[in-house]
């Protein structure tokens, strides 16, 4: 009871302390703010980017590539092909009464990107009529759907605000085509908003395709009919595809392409941090310092060293909890929900939102409270070994 | 009378760099229940050393300490430190009060080393703060006290938890005359009508004058005892 007493009074002075050594506490608040604002971007990055692309597939809708290829890019699939991944197991009928497959072909195009005002990559996916129904989150928001066989293209909206040039009722020019886009579509959440929509046929035939595809999405039953609709891929000899549902597809995708910016910037956090508690050690060795009379006499009265040095401790956490809490509130005021695209995979531009979650703030929050542990622990010892000697207190 | 404090042929060494300097060798001391001893003596002349070993703020190298019976010599910090608590009271050149708490939670400080409750301690404190007649200021700062109230604050503090014994280090070093000879009656109240048992260091004749009896130390040895 005796120690918790003690150990309350003096946290309770070295807070109520901290106004005498304001400029240095902020600047130490401030520099946590800081390392816990840039990790928390660079988090929120990697966060809104993965669930982006998590967020784009649906655990129903098969995916097949040709075998030993990465991403839809590199990938052909064959007119038979598609036939024969019909006459899988599990999958649905369209409207039409035939399989829903959505035979399709991604070409990289041209854009203006606003922010940088440089040119960058972005996919033009060709698709058919099944397209959209194996995307039941895509709506035409505004204007129309292309027509079949026309020069028509739709636009996502997450393009849209990347990108200048693409807005409703502008012609493009693509190789030696000139394009009209007649309609915008929303798929909130997914790669999919990122990208232009043609009529497969045409791009085929423009574009010199032949009747080769890319890639096959193929809408199954249920999600539980993905395992055995995947070992009948594997094992119809003709085929020579891969398949996986697209959840696993963009999940793969995702951890590779986010990883990347989680390396990044867990080593940039990292670095501020250290100067970060530099800063703090500085602060605390200052506060024991200009306390070390007051801790002196209260060592002389009887208070004991553990307080002292809790007492330490406790101040540091405080400051680095107040530049935590700065730093999230800069976090979330001013890099929430902004929008920014990146190079996804396959070398196209994926537009997504920054995401702050609860896990992201947990991790920058407890790195700012690392660096206030140990900004107080050595601080703390030396409070702590402050030696009860009258001649000091005086 | 019986003792209260009794040093038996203490011999206390510094070191200083690789020389060691001697402060006392084989030092003698007894103060009895209810003294008001001043100490006075030249820079260099032990006086610090004395009140470190008395207050139990330093240890000697050897001999005896003995206080109110117990032997405290051989105590280890943390005994040092609750022995501090329960048995003396500091009074300080420059107050040593805390800027942050108000005179009343800087009184209450020692007690917070203690089992009191709440409603306990804040009735000490209110009578330690009457005693020195500053109960009406009990919420003012230090800051705004001038410096004889806030020594009578300390003198609170080192009273509160009714401990037999006061340690003085130049109390009124750091005040005026009038509000030194203010400081020094309250003291020699705590002694006379209290039963404090006091032990002073000054360097001022006239803060000597209102105790008991006076000592001089020089160069370790207690040369001259005034009554």
């Amino acid at each position: 009871m005796s120690l918790l007493n003690q150990t309350g009074s003096v946290i309770a002075m070295n807070v109520r302390s901290i106004p005498q050594r304001l400029w240095m506490s902020l600047a130490t608040v401030g520099s946590i703010a800081l390392v816990v604002a840039v990790l928390l971007g660079f988090l929120a990055l990697a966060n809104g980017f993965n669930q982006t692309l998590k967020g784009s597939g649906a655990p129903d809708v098969a995916i097949a590539l040709r075998d030993g290829s990465g991403s839809e890019l590199n990938s052909v699939v064959s007119r038979e092909q598609i036939d024969l991944l019909g006459q899988g197991p599990g999958v649905r009928a369209g409207p039409d009464g035939r399989p829903l497959i959505s035979a399709e072909l991604v070409l990289i195009v041209d854009g203006i990107k606003k922010s940088t005002a440089t040119k960058a990559n972005m996919p033009l996916r060709g698709i058919g009529p099944n397209g959209l129904l194996v995307r039941p989150q895509a709506k035409i928001t505004q204007g129309r759907m292309f027509a079949p066989g026309s020069n028509e293209i739709v636009v996502g909206a997450g393009l849209l605000r990347e990108f200048s040039g693409f807005e409703l009722g502008k012609t493009l020019r693509f190789g030696a085509q000139t394009w009209k886009v007649v309609g915008v579509f929303e798929a909130p959440g997914t790669v999919f908003e990122s990208e232009l929509w043609a009529d497969a046929p045409v791009i085929q035939s423009l574009f010199n395709r032949g009747s080769t595809f890319q890639t096959a999405r193929v809408g199954l039953t249920s999600p539980a009919a993905m395992p055995a609709f995947v070992k009948y891929v594997k094992d119809e000899q003709r085929l020579q595809l891969k398949a996986q549902s697209e959840q696993t597809y963009f999940a793969d995708q995702a951890e590779r392409s986010g990883l990347l910016i989680k390396y990044f910037g867990w080593p940039l956090g990292i670095i501020m941090a250290i100067g970060a508690l530099a800063g703090a050690l500085n602060t605390m060795y200052a506060s024991v310092s200009s306390r070390a009379a007051e801790i002196a006499t209260l060592r002389v009265i009887g208070f004991s060293g553990f307080s002292a040095f809790i007492g330490t401790m406790v101040e540091a956490l405080v400051l680095s909890a107040l530049g935590a809490l700065v730093g999230v509130a800069i976090c979330a005021m001013g890099f929430n929900g902004l929008s920014a695209s990146t190079l996804g995979a396959g070398f196209t531009q994926v537009a997504f939102r920054l995401q702050i979650g609860p896990d992201i703030i947990t991790q920058a929050v407890t790195l700012a409270l690392i660096i206030g542990l140990i900004g107080g622990i050595f601080p703390g010892l030396r409070a702590s070994q402050q030696r009860p000697l009258l001649a000091l207190a005086t | 009378m019986s003792a209260l404090i009794q040093l038996k042929n203490v011999k206390k060494t510094y070191k200083r760099g690789k020389e060691s300097i001697t402060i006392f060798d084989g030092l003698n001391l007894t103060i009895e229940q209810g003294d008001f001893v001043a100490i006075m003596g030249p820079s260099g002349s032990g006086k610090t050393t004395l009140l470190n070993l008395l207050g139990g703020t330093d240890r000697s190298d050897s001999g005896e300490i003995n206080f109110d019976g117990e032997r405290i010599d051989g105590y280890n910090e943390g005994q040092l430190a609750g022995w501090r608590a329960r048995s003396v009271g500091f009074i300080f050149q420059f107050y040593n009060l805390m800027p942050v708490l108000n005179a009343a939670q800087n009184v209450e400080l020692p007690l917070m080393l203690t089992k009191l409750s709440a409603g306990k301690r804040r009735a000490n404190v209110e009578t330690a703060l009457k005693i020195v007649g500053l109960w009406d200021r009990a919420k003012h700062r230090p800051k705004e006290l001038s410096g004889g109230q806030q020594q009578r604050v300390a003198i609170a503090r080192a009273i509160v938890s009714d401990p037999k014994f006061l340690l003085c280090d130049e109390p009124t070093g750091d005040l005026d005359r009038n509000t030194a000879n203010d400081i020094l009656g309250t003291l020699q109240q705590l002694n006379q009508e209290m039963g404090k048992t006091i032990v002073m260091v000054t360097h001022d004749p006239e803060a000597a004058r209102f105790a008991k009896r006076t000592l001089h130390l020089d160069k370790g040895v207690f040369a001259e005892v005034t009554q």
